[in-house]
C-alpha cells in the first residue's frame, strides 16, 4: 500500500530518500502551529528550538547515506503527562508546576529512534482526568473542526494537533476512553492498545491497572507504524508483555473476507445520539460489503462498565496521586508543619476534577465501604471480562459508536460530572478487560462533525483490528 | 449498598486525602459525588457473591530481573527537582508535634 500524501509515512518516506529535508517537513508542521495555535491551543508548550535541532540532525544523517527509521522526520505531538527529560511535564495541572523530569517515557526514545521529531506537549484533562481538556490548569483546547466544540479528553490536545495539521503523529494515553474519543470528535483515528503492549514507562499514573499509551493519526497505515514504533517488552515496566509485537503495517491490505464481527447491542442503544448510531450500522454494512458476517451480539454486563469504571479508576488514582505532596518535586505551598504543608500543596496545587476524584477512590477504598463499592466494581469487572470471552468465541471483533455523540459544547458538561462520565461509555468497556480497540472516522453527524466507530479486538488482536480499520477507512465517506 | 454519603463523610475523606475544602465545596462535592455513587447503585442488581474480584488485566505474577546493577537516576537532577533539598536529601517542615 503506497502511503496516502501528507500522511507520516509519506514525510518519512520523503525524508529517507532525501527527497525533502526533515528542516523542511519541520517548518511547514511549525508554520500550520503559528497559524492557528492562538486559536485551538493544542500545546502546553512548542518545542520549536529543541525540534530544529533534532531535524538539522536528521538531515545530516541522511546525508551521511545512514536511514534514521520508519518515522524519519516525522514531527510528533506528546501528551503532556509523558515525561520528557529536562523539559517541564505538566499534567496540565498547577501541582507539577516547574517539575522538569529526569528521564525519557520509554514511548519518547523509541519515537526519537525510529526518527521522529518531537514538536510540543499537548494540553489534557489535568491528570488525564476528564473527556472534554477543559479541566485543564492551562485553559480549554479547542476542537478545529468548530472552535466552539470541546476536542474530547482527556488527550484532546494530541487529537486536535493531529486534526489541525499541526504533527502528522501524535501520542496520548487512554484510561476509559481518552485517545479513542477524542480521535471519534476531531475525527482522526485513536488506537488503544492491549494492556501491556506498550510501555508506560514514563506515563504520569492515573489508574494504573487501566492507562495505556496509543498514538493519534490521520491514517490507519500511520497508526500502525506510530505502535509498531512504540509497543514492545520493556523491563522498567513489570506489566509490559514479554512477547514480540504484532506485525500491523504487514496485515492492512488483508481486509475482512470470511471475519465474524459482532456489534455491540448495549453499546448502540440508549444515550447513543441517532445521527452516530446510524453512523455504526453504515460501518457495519461497509464490513459485510467487504465479506464479513455481521451480527448482533449482546454483550449485557458492559451496561455496568460505567459504574465500576467510576469506582476503580478513582479508587487507583487515589493511591497514585498521594505522592504530589510537596516533598520531591512540583509546587510546595509552606506550612508550619510537614502534614499543613502537604495539605496546602495539595489544596492549591490540584483542580475540582481532580480532587472529585481523588475524593471519590478514598471514599471507595475507605473502611465500612471497601467491598461495597471497590470490591464489587473489582468483580464487575471479572463479569466483563468472561463475558467479551464468550463473545470472541463466536466473533473475531466487535463494533460500536466510539462516542455516544459528536463534539458537544464548550461548558456544556463541566457543572454536572455524571454528564461528563457518560462520554465515556461505550470505551470503558475496553480499558476494563485489558483488550485493543480503534476509533476510526466514519463520516459525520447531523451536525456536519465528526463521528468515529469504535472496532474492539481480545488481548492482542491488533492485527485483526487494524485489518477491519482498514476496510472501514477505504469505506468511510 | 451503602446509604447516600453525607457531607460529614465528605469532610471526613477530604481530610483523610489531605484536602481542605471550603464549606462551598464540601456541599458541591457532597452533591456531586452522591450523583455519582447514586449511579454505582445499578451494581447491586447484580449477583456477584461467586464472582472473583479482577484487580488487573493481565495474569503476570512474579516479574523478576537478573540481579545485575543497572545505574539509578541521576541523584543531583533528581534532587533539582525538589522544591527544598539540605545536604543531598529532601528538606521538609517539622514533622513532630503535629496531630496523627
Amino acid at each position: 500500500m503506497s502511503p496516502v500524501p501528507g500522511s507520516a509515512l509519506a514525510l518519512a518516506r520523503s525524508v529517507r530518500t532525501g527527497e525533502r529535508s526533515a528542516v523542511a517537513v519541520l517548518e511547514e508542521h511549525l508554520a500550520a502551529i503559528e497559524a492557528r495555535e492562538a486559536e485551538v491551543h493544542a500545546f502546553n508548550l512548542v518545542l520549536a528550538e529543541e525540534a530544529r535541532r533534532a531535524a538539522e540532525e536528521l538531515d545530516r544523517r541522511v546525508a551521511a547515506g545512514e536511514d534514521p527509521g520508519p518515522l524519519a522526520g516525522v514531527p510528533v505531538a506528546l501528551k503532556d503527562n509523558l515525561c520528557t527529560r529536562g523539559v517541564p511535564t505538566t499534567c496540565s495541572s498547577r501541582i507539577l508546576d516547574g517539575w522538569r523530569p529526569p528521564y525519557d517515557a520509554t514511548v519518547v526514545s523509541r519515537l526519537r529512534a525510529a526518527g521522529a521529531v518531537v514538536v510540543g506537549k499537548t494540553n489534557l484533562d489535568e491528570f488525564a482526568m476528564g473527556s472534554s481538556t477543559e479541566h485543564s490548569a492551562f485553559g480549554p483546547t479547542r476542537n478545529p473542526h468548530d472552535p466552539t466544540r470541546v476536542p474530547g479528553g482527556s488527550s484532546g490536545g494530541s487529537a486536535a494537533a493531529v486534526a489541525a495539521g499541526f504533527a502528522p503523529l501524535a501520542l496520548g494515553s487512554d484510561t476509559g476512553g481518552s485517545i479513542r474519543q477524542p480521535a471519534a470528535l476531531c475525527g482522526v483515528v485513536g488506537v488503544k492498545p492491549t494492556y501491556g503492549l506498550v510501555s508506560r514507562y514514563g506515563l504520569v499514573a492515573f489508574a494504573s491497572s487501566l492507562d495505556q499509551i496509543g498514538p493519534f493519526a490521520t491514517t490507519v497505515a500511520d497508526a500502525a507504524a506510530a505502535l509498531e514504533a512504540i509497543a514492545g517488552h520493556d523491563p522498567a515496566d513489570t506489566t509490559s508483555i514479554p512477547e514480540p509485537v504484532p506485525a500491523l503495517s504487514a496485515v492492512l491490505d488483508a481486509g475482512v473476507d470470511g471475519l465474524r464481527v459482532g456489534l455491540v447491542v448495549e453499546l448502540c442503544g440508549e444515550g447513543v445520539a441517532a445521527d452516530v448510531a446510524a453512523r455504526v450500522r453504515a460501518a457495519a454494512d461497509a464490513l459485510s460489503a467487504a465479506g464479513a458476517a455481521v451480527e448482533e451480539v449482546s454483550v449485557p454486563a458492559t451496561r455496568y462498565g460505567l459504574s465500576a469504571y467510576y469506582l476503580i479508576a478513582p479508587a487507583e488514582a487515589s493511591s497514585n496521586l498521594a505522592r504530589y505532596d510537596g516533598v520531591r518535586y512540583g509546587l510546595r505551598v509552606d506550612g508550619p508543619t510537614t502534614g499543613e504543608m502537604m495539605t496546602a500543596t495539595r489544596t492549591a496545587g490540584f483542580g475540582p476534577e481532580v480532587k472529585r476524584r481523588i475524593m471519590l477512590g478514598t471514599y471507595a477504598l475507605s473502611a465500612g465501604y471497601y467491598d461495597a463499592y471497590y470490591g464489587r466494581a473489582l468483580k464487575v469487572r471479572t463479569l466483563i471480562m468472561r463475558e467479551f470471552e464468550a463473545a470472541y468465541e463466536r466473533f473475531d471483533l466487535l463494533l460500536s459508536p466510539t462516542s455516544p455523540t459528536t463534539a458537544f459544547p464548550l461548558g456544556a458538561r463541566t457543572e454536572d460530572p455524571l454528564a461528563m462520565y457518560l462520554s465515556d461509555v461505550c470505551t470503558i468497556p475496553s480499558n476494563l478487560a485489558g483488550h485493543p480497540a480503534i476509533s476510526v472516522p466514519f463520516g459525520v453527524g447531523a451536525d456536519g462533525l465528526p463521528v468515529g466507530v469504535q472496532v474492539l479486538a481480545p488481548a492482542l488482536g491488533e492485527a485483526t483490528m487494524f485489518r477491519a480499520a482498514a476496510v472501514l477507512e477505504e469505506a468511510a465517506p | 449498598m451503602a446509604d447516600a454519603i453525607t457531607r460529614e463523610q465528605v469532610a471526613h475523606v477530604a481530610r483523610l486525602a489531605r484536602l481542605a475544602l471550603t464549606d462551598d465545596e464540601l456541599d458541591r462535592f457532597t452533591d456531586q459525588l452522591a450523583a455519582v455513587l447514586d449511579h454505582a447503585r445499578d451494581l447491586e442488581a447484580l449477583a456477584l457473591d461467586d464472582v472473583p474480584p479482577t484487580a488487573h488485566p493481565y495474569p503476570l505474577v512474579n516479574v523478576l530481573r537478573d540481579d545485575v546493577v543497572v545505574p539509578g537516576l541521576d541523584r543531583t537532577e533528581v534532587l533539582a527537582a525538589a522544591p527544598a533539598v539540605e545536604a543531598g536529601r529532601f528538606r521538609v517542615p517539622p514533622i513532630l508535634g503535629e496531630e496523627p
